[in-house]
């Protein structure tokens, strides 16, 4: 257990101490040791000013992307899973049948063919052609589906029924509240997924301004390794590596409560 | 007879059967229309066609997929990823099982930094961890060309054309190790305590319990990870085509057939052979995911 754990971290730390060095530093010193500078600071700073601040233009639109993305599908999921757990509604049956039989189609497949029909409609290379797959989740709309099941207790929706509240009221004043953990953790899961994402927006744009990390980095590092950049700025490249994880990392790590339960939720009650 | 039509299910409490359900069910209803079933049914329509220099845009029927079922890059692609598939796979899951199997037996110091420590890659996007292990494998200031250079050995260079394929299958296990480990792990902790207890009577010893119990009662989340784990290795992009910049005497274009879908649609200018390729390496990933599936339940019932 000892050897996995240092299997999975020695690579985080390597990229940690590597992104203190400067680039002279990265090719005389030992890989697994601080260089002789601490120049962490530095690499930051020239990271997020490398040609005039598109790190944080990538940086924003990753942002952007993954919010809008992940917290709309997963309200988009939250609203189909109570229904599905819920309610009884014409072509339930076939719906579920459907949606549920999607979660095997992987979304690297949909890449190709989401761009073709894109390019159809002229809408590539805007943040809406990335935004838009993001906002589907069959994985998302099954895991809701489980938790309104046994989150909420058809009583509370019966008596708020026979209060006299409305359908949409019912849902938000008793239902969401008692979906939160659910969301929290579809949420995460979509975030992560959007955040990571690269097949799709790396088809779909052209505009670098648009880009988000993942398709920014890459091309970066192809410039550098290639030669194509007249500057080989590798402490930009692992720098910008190293600042891509951190959100993600912490986030895992405070809301670790909800992705625990999610995966308990996702394996077992199959 | 009343004007709101009620029903009983199985038991539960009563429910109406009206449209409400519909109307929240819509949303998503759209956005699967726009995101999913539009794209396939487009692609579905475009690959029957066929771009000619003279003549235009002309039907073939199914000949684009004739085409690639005898494509050598295509089944190149299809057979390196099922290679690929059989051994990291098996791999991975087994690294996870045991990860888990570890944990569960609760006889180790720092679970929880133990825990965590496997599964922080899973927060790692895909490009940002082939990018690490790219510049770790390269021999510019990777680990591996350090070594032999303070050792005199002769290591092979992982990303040489001999060992790409499993530096590629490295870097993918190092990212889902902790996600699978974490899937079986809340699998294992559902298992009722009365199970143990009956066997530890039986008199059966710890490996014994883990064999006998634990792993039977598995099966439904290491079917899971194993179908998630199936459908990302037909799949495979991200990575082979980040390390191709560094290793592109190794990685082809057409190195995975996700890879030679895209070389077609963006470089080469075959837009509906694209289309084609695309469709029918998704239908492939389902087949052999409900294969893979129905062997299972059929295991399972036996």
């Amino acid at each position: 257990m000892g050897l996995m754990v240092l299997y999975t971290l020695l690579p985080l730390y390597w990229l940690t101490v590597n992104a203190t060095k400067t680039n002279g530093d990265l090719f005389r010193s030992n890989g697994l040791w601080f260089g002789g500078e601490f120049a962490l600071w530095d690499n930051i700073v020239a990271t997020v000013t490398y040609q005039d601040g598109i790190y944080l233009t990538w940086l924003l639109n990753t942002a952007l992307y993954s919010v809008v993305g992940a917290v709309g599908a997963t309200l988009i999921c939250t609203f189909g899973g109570y229904a599905l757990a819920r309610f009884d509604f014409p072509g339930k049956r076939m719906a579920r049948a459907v949606v549920f039989g999607a979660i095997t189609i992987p979304t690297t497949a949909l890449a190709v063919p989401t761009f073709l029909l894109f390019a159809e409609l002229g809408i590539t290379d805007t943040r809406a052609a990335i935004i838009i797959p993001a906002l589907v989740s069959p994985f998302g709309l099954y895991l809701m589906t489980v938790f309104a099941t046994d989150a909420i207790p058809d009583s509370l929706l019966e008596a708020a029924t026979i209060d006299g509240a409305s359908a949409w009221t019912t849902f938000w004043s008793v239902a969401f509240r008692l979906l939160m953990p659910g969301f929290a953790t579809v949420l995460l899961f979509n975030l992560v997924s959007t955040w990571n994402n690269y097949f799709l927006p790396l088809i779909m744009l052209s505009d670098p301004t648009l880009y988000p990390l993942t398709v920014g980095l890459h091309q970066l590092n192809n410039q550098v390794t290639t030669g194509a950049n007249l500057e080989p700025v590798y402490n930009v490249v692992l720098t910008g590596s190293l600042l891509a994880i951190v959100p993600l990392i912490i986030s895992f790590l405070f809301l670790q409560r909800y992705w625990q339960s999610g995966l308990a939720a996702g394996s077992v009650k199959q | 007879m009343s004007a709101v039509p009620w029903e009983t299910a199985r038991g539960r409490p009563r429910r109406r059967r009206d449209w409400t359900g519909l109307i929240f069910f819509t949303p998503f209803l759209l956005v699967f229309v726009m995101g999913i079933v539009a794209p396939l049914v487009y692609a579905s329509g475009l690959s029957l066609y066929r771009d000619q220099l003279i003549g235009g845009r002309s039907f073939v029927g199914l000949g684009n997929y004739l085409d690639a079922l005898t494509d050598p890059r295509f089944l190149e692609g299809v057979s390196r990823v099922g290679l690929f598939l059989a051994v990291q796979v098996p791999v991975m899951i087994g690294l996870a099982l045991l990860a888990a199997l570890i944990l569960d037996s609760g006889r180790i110091r720092a679970m929880r930094f133990m825990r965590i420590g496997v599964f922080m890659p899973y927060a790692v996007p895909s490009v940002v961890a082939a990018l690490m292990w790219g510049f770790i494998y390269g021999d510019q200031f990777g680990l591996v060309g350090q070594f032999n250079a303070a050792t005199g050995a002769a290591l092979p260079g992982p990303l040489t054309p001999d060992w790409v394929l499993i530096a590629i299958g490295n870097v993918v296990t190092w990212q889902f190790l902790g996600y699978n480990m974490l899937i079986l792990y809340a699998a294992l902790r559902s298992i009722p305590e009365e199970l143990y207890e009956a066997a530890a009577i039986d008199g059966a010893g710890e490996a014994r319990i883990a064999w006998s119990v634990k792993i039977p009662a598995l099966k439904p989340a290491l079917w899971v990870a194993t179908l998630f784990s199936i459908i990302g290795s037909f799949q495979l992009f991200n990575e082979p085509h980040v390390l191709q910049s560094l290793a592109p005497a190794s990685i082809s274009t057409y190195y995975t057939p996700n890879m030679y879908a895209y070389q077609l649609a963006f470089n080469a200018n075959q837009v509906t052979y694209s289309a084609a390729v695309a469709i029918l390496l998704g239908a492939v990933t389902v087949v052999v995911a409900y294969v893979a599936q129905w062997m299972t339940a059929r295991g399972t019932r036996r």
